[in-house]
């Protein structure tokens, strides 16, 4: 990197303080990087290296010494790289805690390869996954998780039920929604795009500038992005102790399933707070709640955790997509699978693509699920359901799961839960994932439970990480957007028609709850899929593909590939990897109905999957031979109460 | 010694931990050193070098004092570790693992290659074959650290008569 000139790589950053030029003359230069690893050769080897491509290096041996540095210094970096294998705390943890508290690009590295670990490392939210020895090279060019992750969590602001359809229009009216709540004026764009914050974003993100600028005020942002190095204005709700407090009175008082956000922020009545920083929040605690009860874990503890992960400010939850990643990482198998499945089952609406080999990216799906979960395997050999016609039929409206996801991901709350899996091939666009190999695993219409958790979780985070970090923000969140308009009409869901969706409905909660609540509702247009049968595989295609090629895939859509890459990578886990989750989820998709339903689902679901994931689980168990899990690619990473904070 | 000659034994002599098949004559020590099939370096001791200027002119020395001594530690822990009555594979596995990040870090590709081997016995369990493996990686070890105490050797006897290192020429 060249040091322009504009005070040194070093010290003044991303020169937040100075005009917009300087901003981003010195940009990347000044990055500030935390660089974790026990290993005290490669520690000094990195720090070297990244000094000189002229970022500011802090080194730590300890994850939990990075983690206290982060948590005293919330601002104070940009970005995260860390081992995965260190003595003190798993590398995932760490992964997980920066990208709840801190929500900081996270770089994971380590000496193995194996295609295991690096999909955990995506699953888990991971920006990237260094090979080790690292090259001067790799490090080069690490600004960039720092740029687009500012950059997705712009254009992730959800906007309100309706017709957004490109991040252009959104921030348009983002601006009007502002300008009516007492935000600038439109007139003042010009005025203030020139103003010290805008300045850098103008550099970065014309685009959305003012609308940043206007987000941040109507968000009452305490966190005004200053710190932000890349220059991204980036405004954040700090979710302080207290105020999640009231959030979680708030969603008590609602009911936990029942709790919307647009109720939650009447009750909570706090100025500034906006129904999106509400909706993403829920969607996160959501997720902590599932995962926590995915994991057998007390709801108290989880409470506890939630709140005690973090310092007194919640970690500053953006509202936008990136730290959906984040969250998502931390959905136990259900929720990723609902993910997955209204992440798939959007882009497929969206693009109305017909003919998407459906098929395949569901398989790549599911066997990114199960790629490291042995337990997966019950499903091991099930003929998939699902014909690729039948799929390419289903595909057609479903704003899915895909899109769901994708709106997740841009930071909207998913509402539609169409779990149509992945209408694969069009939906893949704006996810940028070669989801669709062929369904491997067929949907399991009783498996409501299945107990996916570790495969699932996984995946779920690939989902969002692999489309965050592989697709073009704007490519990806424009999609998102479109998919995330297509207001999937309710009556399409044919909840009614689909026998086996009382079943599932309650996975699709909280899931589709986030969504509803955030957006006009929009049910999958699917679901004259939801035929039983045909709703598990959709689920199931939708949660398999979904992370495969979010996995596998960076920035090229193309099925083929993901198919070819899923088939290879994921052959051996496909058939293990059970969506159980993913059909539960699927059917919460398939609801798309009234909130009602939605609470009902939720709420069954949830304690379905529970129970059925622990006889699946064991049943897995048991016909595969396999011992407790294995702490070094699952559940620890995900016991985040475990942590000693 | 002339510096100029120096110089040459200390280019040659670099050559050879990188080539395979390279008989080198060690000019310093007048010890003929065979080289296995293959260099015990690789492209990313290179990188180090490149990182070494005149603002860090002992990196590469640095860093790699700083791997002998971790080494010397894990490989320490690792004989313990394999001479209990019941192997504790999930701490043997854990050294394996880094001794092999950090060999290939500096470059010391046979270690590394050698800890690769050594990990797939740890992952089966394998007691026997695991102390097998340790004693390759031992004698990869050593070979490297001998290596490359010559190598500073040299290049401290070239800076001591006043010459500059010569650069490497190596296509890599």
């Amino acid at each position: 990197m060249m040091n322009r000139g504009l005070g040194s790589g070093g010290g003044s950053s991303s020169g937040k303080n100075q005009g917009g030029e300087a901003v981003v003359e010195m940009f990347p230069s000044g990055l500030r990087v935390l660089v974790v690893d026990d290993d005290p050769t490669c520690l000094m080897i990195l720090e070297r290296m990244l000094r000189t491509c002229l970022y500011e290096v802090t080194k730590c041996n300890r994850a939990e010494m990075a983690l206290s540095l982060l948590r005293k210094n919330k601002h104070g970096f940009d970005i995260v790289i860390s081992d995965v294998h260190m003595p003190d705390m798993d590398g995932f943890k760490l992964l997980e805690h920066v990208g709840l508290e801190m929500d900081l690009p996270v770089i994971m590295m380590s000496a193995d390869d194996s295609k295991s670990v690096v999909l955990k490392g995506v699953t888990h939210g991971a920006v990237d996954y260094l090979i080790k020895p690292v090259r001067m090279e790799a490090l080069k060019n690490i600004w960039q998780h720092v740029v687009r992750k500012r950059r997705t969590e712009w254009s992730g602001v959800p906007t309100h039920s309706g017709s957004v359809e490109e991040t252009g229009e959104r921030q348009r009216q983002q601006q009007q929604r502002e300008a009516v709540s007492g935000g600038e004026e439109d007139g003042a764009d010009d005025n203030n795009s020139s103003s010290v914050n805008e300045g850098g974003n103008n550099n970065w993100r014309n685009s959305s500038s003012s609308s940043s600028r206007k987000r941040k005020e109507e968000e009452g942002g305490e966190e005004q992005g200053d710190e932000d190095a890349s220059n991204l204005k980036k405004p954040r709700v700090v979710w302080s102790v207290e105020l999640h407090q009231q959030f979680v009175a708030a969603v008590n008082q609602l009911g936990v399933e029942k709790a919307v956000p647009k109720k939650i922020l009447e009750l909570m009545n706090v100025p500034g707070l906006t129904r999106e920083n509400v909706a993403s929040h829920l969607q996160k605690y959501r997720i902590y709640l599932r995962r926590l009860g995915g994991v057998s874990q007390h709801q108290g503890s989880l409470n506890n955790s939630f709140m005690t992960s973090q310092d007194a400010s919640f970690g500053s939850l953006p509202t936008l997509n990136g730290f959906d990643l984040q969250a998502l990482a931390q959905l136990p198998a259900q929720s990723l699978a609902q993910l997955q499945a209204a992440g798939l089952g959007r882009p497929a609406a969206m693009n109305s693509k017909p003919g998407l080999p459906v098929s395949s990216s569901i398989v790549d799906e599911r066997s990114v699920f199960s790629f490291d979960n042995p337990k997966m395997s019950l499903l091991h050999g099930v003929p998939t359901g699902m014909e690729p016609r039948q799929l390419a039929g289903l595909q057609q409206h479903r704003m899915t799961i895909q899109q769901q996801i994708a709106a997740v991901r841009a930071g909207h709350s998913l509402q539609n839960n169409g779990m149509r899996m992945p209408l694969a091939s069009q939906q893949q666009q704006p996810f940028s994932r070669p989801q669709q190999s062929s369904i491997r695993q067929p949907m399991l219409p009783n498996r409501s439970g299945f107990s996916g958790r570790s495969s699932i979780p996984e995946s779920s985070r690939v989902l969002p990480t692999t489309s965050y970090t592989n697709l073009a923000a704007q490519q990806q969140h424009s999609m998102a957007f479109s998919n995330f308009q297509q207001e999937l009409p309710l009556n399409s869901f044919p909840l009614a028609s689909a026998p086996g969706l009382s079943v599932r409905k309650p996975h699709s909660s909280s899931y589709r709850e986030d969504v509803n609540s955030s957006e006009a509702g929009f049910t999958a247009p699917s679901y004259d899929m939801f035929s039983s049968r045909q709703n598990d595989w959709d689920l199931r295609s939708m949660l398999s593909p979904h992370q495969d090629s979010q996995a596998y895939s960076s920035s090229s859509m193309s099925r083929n590939n993901n198919s070819a890459v899923a088939a290879t990578d994921h052959s051996r886990n496909h058939h293990q990897q059970t969506p159980q989750g993913m059909v539960s989820h699927h059917q919460v998709y398939g609801n798309g109905g009234g909130s009602s339903v939605k609470v009902k689902a939720e709420t069954m679901g949830f304690h379905e999957q529970y129970s059925n994931q622990e006889d699946l689980m064991s049943a897995l168990l048991k016909q595969e031979g396999i011992g407790p899990v294995d702490t070094e690619f699952d559940f620890d990473a995900y016991s985040i109460d475990d942590i000693p904070v | 010694m002339e510096l100029v000659q120096m110089q040459k034994s200390l280019q040659d002599y670099t050559k050879s931990l990188f080539l395979d098949n390279l008989k080198v004559e060690e000019s310093v020590l007048g010890v003929i050193q065979k080289l296995e099939f293959m260099g015990v370096l690789d492209s990313q001791f290179l990188q180090l070098q490149q990182l070494q200027d005149e603002s860090n002119p002992h990196f590469v020395s640095q860093v790699v004092t700083l791997f002998f001594q971790d080494s010397d530690r894990i490989l320490n822990d690792l004989s313990l570790s394999l001479d209990q009555q019941v192997v504790d594979f999930k701490k043997v596995y854990p050294h394996v693992h880094q001794l092999k990040g950090s060999s290939s870090s500096i470059g010391a590709q046979r270690v590394k290659n050698a800890c690769v081997v050594f990990r797939s016995f740890c992952e089966q369990q394998n007691v026997e074959g695991c102390h097998r493996c340790l004693q390759q990686v031992k004698k990869e070890y050593y070979l490297v650290k001998n290596r490359l105490e010559t190598l500073f050797k040299l290049e401290q006897q070239i800076v001591a008569s006043g010459g500059m290192i010569p650069a490497m020429e190596l296509g890599f």
